[in-house]
């Protein structure tokens, strides 16, 4: 596993540049421990500053530093997304290995039942619900309705191995040495499916930010607690491109590029590896 | 043929299937809520003035009729789905009395046209450099395409859009940045009209188009790549087929029957991409419809919008499935 990891950084750029870009947002969210004031203080700075050597992002018309604004938004916008991936994770998992090897029936109406949540437009159901929790939607249920809504694709792709998993000998001497199922799915065809789940781990989180951007954009999140889309929804509220303050636009926009790149190189360079005919044709096979 | 018809039928059951989850799922996800639209709806209205208690019961019985919130769980249902079928979601409490089947209605051609230009075009577009891209691997100016498609590709589309605003909008202003068409002009099948409704889509469309090109430049890519070290590849190479007939009819039509099916699976996605967009270009679509019935806290045009989304992207994935046999002669039919 580490060799692997450690060959990727050597040999593989966008691993390389992939692990910098998350490097960096994972720096930013340390700072946000070392905040000198509360999340939710305002008009603790100057407001309207642009960044300068004392102010390194500027500040808002809040009064609050952009940089603490940022490394605590970052921190909660990836909180929720690593939620989302984790659970979202665990059901496309299960669903994906138990369909794959029971096969048959069972797979077909799991699969039937799979493809049917997945034909579903996500927007407006969660709209719907945000609409009609209001207050009552904090961000666990939230991140609950997302991971719900967002494991089905994931799904079909870990059953495709599980299908061919389930006909190799090492299955059949597992199952005639008395292993039970779970313990066969948990401990001989998991490590097969990892890094299809690293994979889809990357592109879940991409999604689940997102989606989280997009809500709090439109104003649908807790607008106090701070997110990146949180961010940009308080500028637009105080009209920050007519006024000029552009940094408080800018500052959350490049952050969310920087992270986002970061985890599709991960996931891009982590599929390549995965799959051994890209991998021949790179060494020009 | 008949094989078709079964195809078709099965299908079709799996669209109603779809449908009635997606149905079920919004009555269930409106009616369970701790939230009373009717005392809502009451506190909304009383807000203004009128607060006679009298006036104020008789405003809830009807609303509760309107509502049909009236009987059991079951009753309800049912009387929800008579009204998904009648296409009567009530009156929209924002601009009472108007159907908010009829707001929808006005709103739902937008949507539309812009989803299914700026989908086929990004598709169109997507593949077309992916096939090229995978089909001259070695090619120096179709990696430098490569790197830029990929660098775009995971940018969230509010970024994009904003991006979109700021440089053709204010930086070099050619473009109009909001709205559907220019508001002074009647619709009509002018050409002014006409002109009016494409200048104002082309922004909102451009987005939607550069955030969903590169998902299908990449998987297009790898596919190519893939299919080209095949051996028939390599045999009808040896045996002097011209490489403009190999890359159009050997390995770019092989490649393309998964991004059909790919590109059914994403239209959930791409229609809460669209959200976003008519959000920021104002566009006059049901996604900007569905934001502002939000805002307004109209339960009605809200619940009305979702159902109506659910059944569109069903649709939608319906329509591609039962063209999809018609250009892959290998599925299995029946």
């Amino acid at each position: 596993m580490f060799k692997v990891l450690f060959d990727l950084l050597r040999y593989n750029r966008e691993f390389l540049l992939g692990t910098l870009l998350i490097l960096i947002i994972l720096a930013l969210i340390a700072c946000s421990f070392f905040a000198p004031y509360g999340e939710n203080d305002i008009y603790v700075v100057i407001p309207d500053m642009p960044p300068s050597a004392e102010h390194w992002l500027g500040t808002n018309s809040r009064g609050q530093e952009i940089f603490w604004q940022l490394s605590i938004s970052m921190r909660n916008t990836l909180m929720f997304g690593v939620v989302v991936a984790a659970i979202s994770r665990v059901i496309a998992i299960v669903v994906g290995l138990v369909s794959g090897y029971i096969g048959g029936r069972t797979d077909q109406i799991i699969m039937a039942v799979n493809d049917t949540l997945g034909a579903l437009p996500n927007i407006p159901i969660l709209l719907l619900l945000v609409f009609v929790l209001r207050d009552q939607m904090t961000w666990p249920v939230l991140a609950l309705t997302a991971a719900l809504l967002g494991w089905t694709h994931d799904s079909r792709l870990i059953r495709s191995v599980a299908l061919s998993l389930r006909t190799r000998e090492f299955t059949r001497h597992a199952a005639f040495s008395g292993m039970r199922t779970g313990q066969i799915l948990f401990r001989e065809h998991l490590p097969y499916v990892m890094p299809i789940v690293f994979f889809t781990t990357m592109n879940n989180l991409i999604w689940a930010i997102g989606l989280e951007v997009t809500l709090s954009i439109l104003g649908f999140s807790d607008i106090n607690r701070p997110t990146i889309g949180g961010m940009i929804y308080w500028a637009n509220a105080h009209s920050a491109m007519v006024a000029g303050i552009w940094w408080w636009i800018a500052v959350p926009m490049i952050f969310v590029v920087i992270l986002f790149l970061g985890l599709f190189l991960l996931a891009m360079s982590v599929n390549e590896y995965i799959d051994p005919r890209s991998r021949l044709a790179r060494m020009g096979a | 043929m008949n094989g078709y018809l079964t195809y078709v039928a099965k299908r079709f059951g799996q669209f109603i299937f779809v449908v009635v989850t997606g149905v079920t799922l919004a009555f269930l996800i409106a009616h369970f809520s701790p939230v009373d639209p009717i005392e809502q709806t009451v506190s909304l209205l009383t807000n203004f003035g009128s607060t006679d208690p009298r006036s104020v019961e008789i405003l809830r019985q009807s609303l509760r009729e309107l509502y049909g919130t009236d009987g059991s769980l079951l009753e309800q249902y049912l009387t929800f789905w008579g009204r998904v079928i009648r296409g009567d979601f009530g009156p929209s409490l924002s601009a009472f009395p108007t159907p908010v089947m009829t707001i929808i209605s006005r709103a739902l051609p937008w949507t539309v046209g812009l989803l299914t230009l700026a989908t086929i075009i990004s598709w169109v577009l997507g593949n077309t450099l992916g096939a090229i891209a995978g089909y001259f691997r070695n090619n120096r100016a179709m990696k430098v395409v490569g790197v830029l498609v990929m660098a775009m590709q995971p940018i969230p589309t509010y970024i994009t859009g904003l991006t979109l605003v700021i440089v053709f909008g204010f930086l070099w202003p050619i473009l109009p940045i909001s709205g559907g068409a220019q508001l002074n002009l009647d619709p009509a099948m002018t050409w002014t009209y006409i002109q009016s409704v494409i200048t104002h889509g082309t922004l909102p469309a451009l987005t939607l188009v550069l955030v969903g090109m590169g998902g299908w430049f990449i998987a297009m890519r790898s596919l190519v790549s893939n299919i080209v070290t095949d051996d028939y590849v390599v045999y009808a190479e040896l045996g002097g087929v011209p490489s403009r007939t190999i890359f159009s009819q050997y390995v770019a039509r092989n490649a393309m029957l998964p991004q059909i099916t790919g590109l059914a699976l994403s239209l959930g996605n791409v229609f809460g991409g669209a959200v976003i967009v008519e959000f920021i270009f104002n566009y006059p679509g049901i996604g900007k419809l569905m934001v502002a019935g939000i805002y307004a806290g109209d339960y009605s045009l809200v619940l009305g919008v979702t159902t109506i989304s659910i059944i569109a992207v069903a649709a939608a994935v319906f329509l591609i499935d039962i063209l999809y046999p018609l250009i892959d002669p290998r599925v299995k039919l029946g």
